[in-house]
């Protein structure tokens, strides 16, 4: 089954023209046929299209043409400009939208041969944790499909646990790569803010919104991340900092490198099993060979407060742009202000006008220095801690979530309840450092998977992937496939 | 934790974003439990502490100013909800 396939085994048959990018595209697209019913990764796939891009794969590998993702199928987040597919980032306020042009990530894989096909269901405008608040549907968890895939990243996770594509593309503003990679049992990572550009990425908070790949284990991870990353005149934000060879850095070895265990982690809340789990996680990294020091972030307990004031605050202003003039849906008004009211009005669900009221009001007269300022100044203080941490360890482990998938519908009348299941992956965006989330384990009745989130230095990628793949590879959990 | 009162009314209205009688009842409770746990940001001192903008500060980042392709006209058009004569059309502002 070539849907199975990681990008490094297919690549490999491809160059050895054992299989063919159109067989392993079909491969996909059978499987999507298969099992999305269920799972409702896709809002929509363009078969047509999918099977074209492979086949002119097929002529330049043929040709003897090289590329690092030659034929390789991957799927994206419904967030992310690919020129002349749909662009949702499922919400109905973009009614019909076309991509005129490709993202800068997308330009740099395709560049490498890929094959970009699919778009993948989220939370709308990357705003939840589950995927419940797209405006298409929900996205089921491909271990129980009772349960949700995460978010908002849902799509994406859920695509790579159900292997329907061979990787996949997701967003990470405060949890929304590792979270749900986490729930649906594959590989997500955060890159540092600023190595790979964010144009062509629809904005939600801009100082924390980063791109990154979902694989079904870590090699893949550092392919995809070597091969979108880099500076970007379109992008002022991303930083002109070498790109190293990722997957030559992951040797193995991890003698001697330190591991920092936060002790504001072990929070009340932390399931039993997650917690049992990230335990014989830490054990098994002292086996190979990694000493483990106990630390202290002392400002963690503020992370999510200080996240919901400065992520609204800038979503209040990016999504300011969807007013029914340039692009998208229109509700007619009177007056401009009355056609921009209705349109945003019937436009946006609900999860997104609560945030652009909560960013609104934090930014308004009166409010912004007792609620965004201190946020920024609390912001400082939760970077500070990670800076100070980084300078005696390498890399910082933590469970990704403090439980395992919940029940659809158990979350999505609280919000409040539902941003305090991100307690564990959002003061990495705030302190701008990167983060990976692997499989550590199941639980036992359901069996679900659980994650084991490793926080590393700014730009400290090629450390941070070594240590996840020298545990991955002493460990059986990226095997373990669902039963679909 | 404390519940905040929010005129969600007001707001709504700085956001140019309609919300029903139903939509305003709802997002006001909700808001106010929220702020309500924001509130504890203030617990911190943050006397001589500095803001954080950025997690990469960069400062004054340009590049050469040289003609590059942009988006062909129809190309920036084509999404939109309304246009006539290569330009968007919108209700009228100035009587």
């Amino acid at each position: 089954m070539l849907n199975q396939l990681t990008i490094s085994e297919l690549t490999a048959k491809l160059a050895r023209r054992e299989v063919s990018a159109r067989e392993a595209t079909q491969a996909c697209l059978d499987q999507i046929t298969r099992v999305d019913g269920q799972i409702h990764a896709f809002l929509s796939v363009n078969p047509t299209d999918a099977l074209a891009q492979a086949d002119a794969a097929d002529k330049l590998i043929a040709s003897g043409a090289k590329g690092s993702l030659l034929g390789v199928p991957l799927a994206v987040k419904d967030v992310l400009a690919v020129k002349n597919q749909p662009l949702n980032c499922a919400s109905k306020i973009l009614g019909n939208f076309i991509s005129p042009y490709d993202a800068t990530a997308i330009e740099k894989l395709k560049a490498a041969g890929a094959i970009i096909f699919g778009r993948l269901n989220m939370d709308e405008f990357a705003m939840g944790s589950s995927t419940e608040n797209s405006a298409f549907g929900l996205t089921r968890n491909p271990w129980d499909i009772t349960r949700i895939p995460g978010g908002s990243s849902g799509g994406s996770a859920a695509a790579v646990a159900a292997q329907e594509c061979i990787a996949s593309l997701g967003t990470d503003t405060g949890g929304s790569i590792r979270q749900p990679a986490a729930l649906c049992g594959c590989v997500g990572l955060k890159p540092t803010y600023g190595r790979i550009s964010r144009y062509g990425l629809v904005a939600f908070a801009s100082s924390l919104d980063q791109i990154g790949p979902f694989t079904k284990d870590v090699r893949d991870s550092a392919i995809l991340l070597g091969a979108m990353s880099g500076v970007d005149p379109r992008d002022s934000t991303s930083v002109p900092q070498p790109v190293p060879d990722y997957a030559a850095g992951l040797t193995g070895d991890i003698r001697g490198m330190k591991l920092g265990l936060p002790k504001e982690y072990m929070v009340d809340g932390l399931d039993p099993e997650v917690k049992a789990a990230v335990d014989a996680a830490v054990k098994k990294f002292t086996e190979l060979g990694a000493e483990i020091v106990e630390i202290s972030l002392p400002h963690t307990d503020y992370a999510v407060a200080t996240y919901y004031i400065i992520a609204t605050a800038e979503a209040s202003a990016n999504l300011a742009r969807f007013d029914g003039i340039r692009y998208g849906a229109r509700v007619d008004g009177a007056d401009p202000i009355e056609l921009y009211s209705k349109t945003r009005g019937a436009g946006f669900g609900p999860e997104v006008k609560r945030r652009i009221i909560l960013g609104t009001y934090v930014l308004s007269s009166g409010y912004h220095d007792a609620y965004y300022l201190q946020a920024q100044k609390v912001r400082t203080l939760i970077r500070n801690d990670f800076l100070k941490a980084f300078e005696t360890v390498d890399a910082i482990v933590t469970p990704t979530t403090p439980t395992a998938a919940f029940k659809a519908g158990e979350k999505s009348d609280d919000p409040l309840q539902m941003y305090l299941s991100d307690i564990f992956t959002i003061s990495c965006n705030l302190a701008g450092i990167c983060g990976v989330s692997l499989p550590c384990g199941f639980t036992k009745a359901p069996k679900l998977p659980i994650g084991l989130q490793l926080l590393g230095k700014p730009f400290g990628e090629e450390s941070l992937l070594r240590l996840a793949h020298a545990y991955e590879q002493s460990t059986p959990w990226h095997r373990e496939k669902p039963v679909l | 934790m404390a519940a905040v009162q929010i005129d969600v009314k007001y707001v709504a209205h700085l956001a140019r974003l309609s919300l029903t009688p139903e939509e305003e009842v709802k997002l006001s409770a909700q808001l106010g439990n929220i702020l309500g746990y924001i509130e504890k940001l203030r617990e911190l001192d943050v006397t001589n502490v500095e803001p954080t903008a950025h997690a990469v500060p960069m400062v004054n980042v340009t590049r050469a100013d040289e003609v590059r392709p942009s988006l062909p006209h129809e190309d920036a058009l084509r999404n939109a909800p309304k246009q006539g004569g290569g330009l968007f059309i919108v209700p009228k502002i100035v009587e």
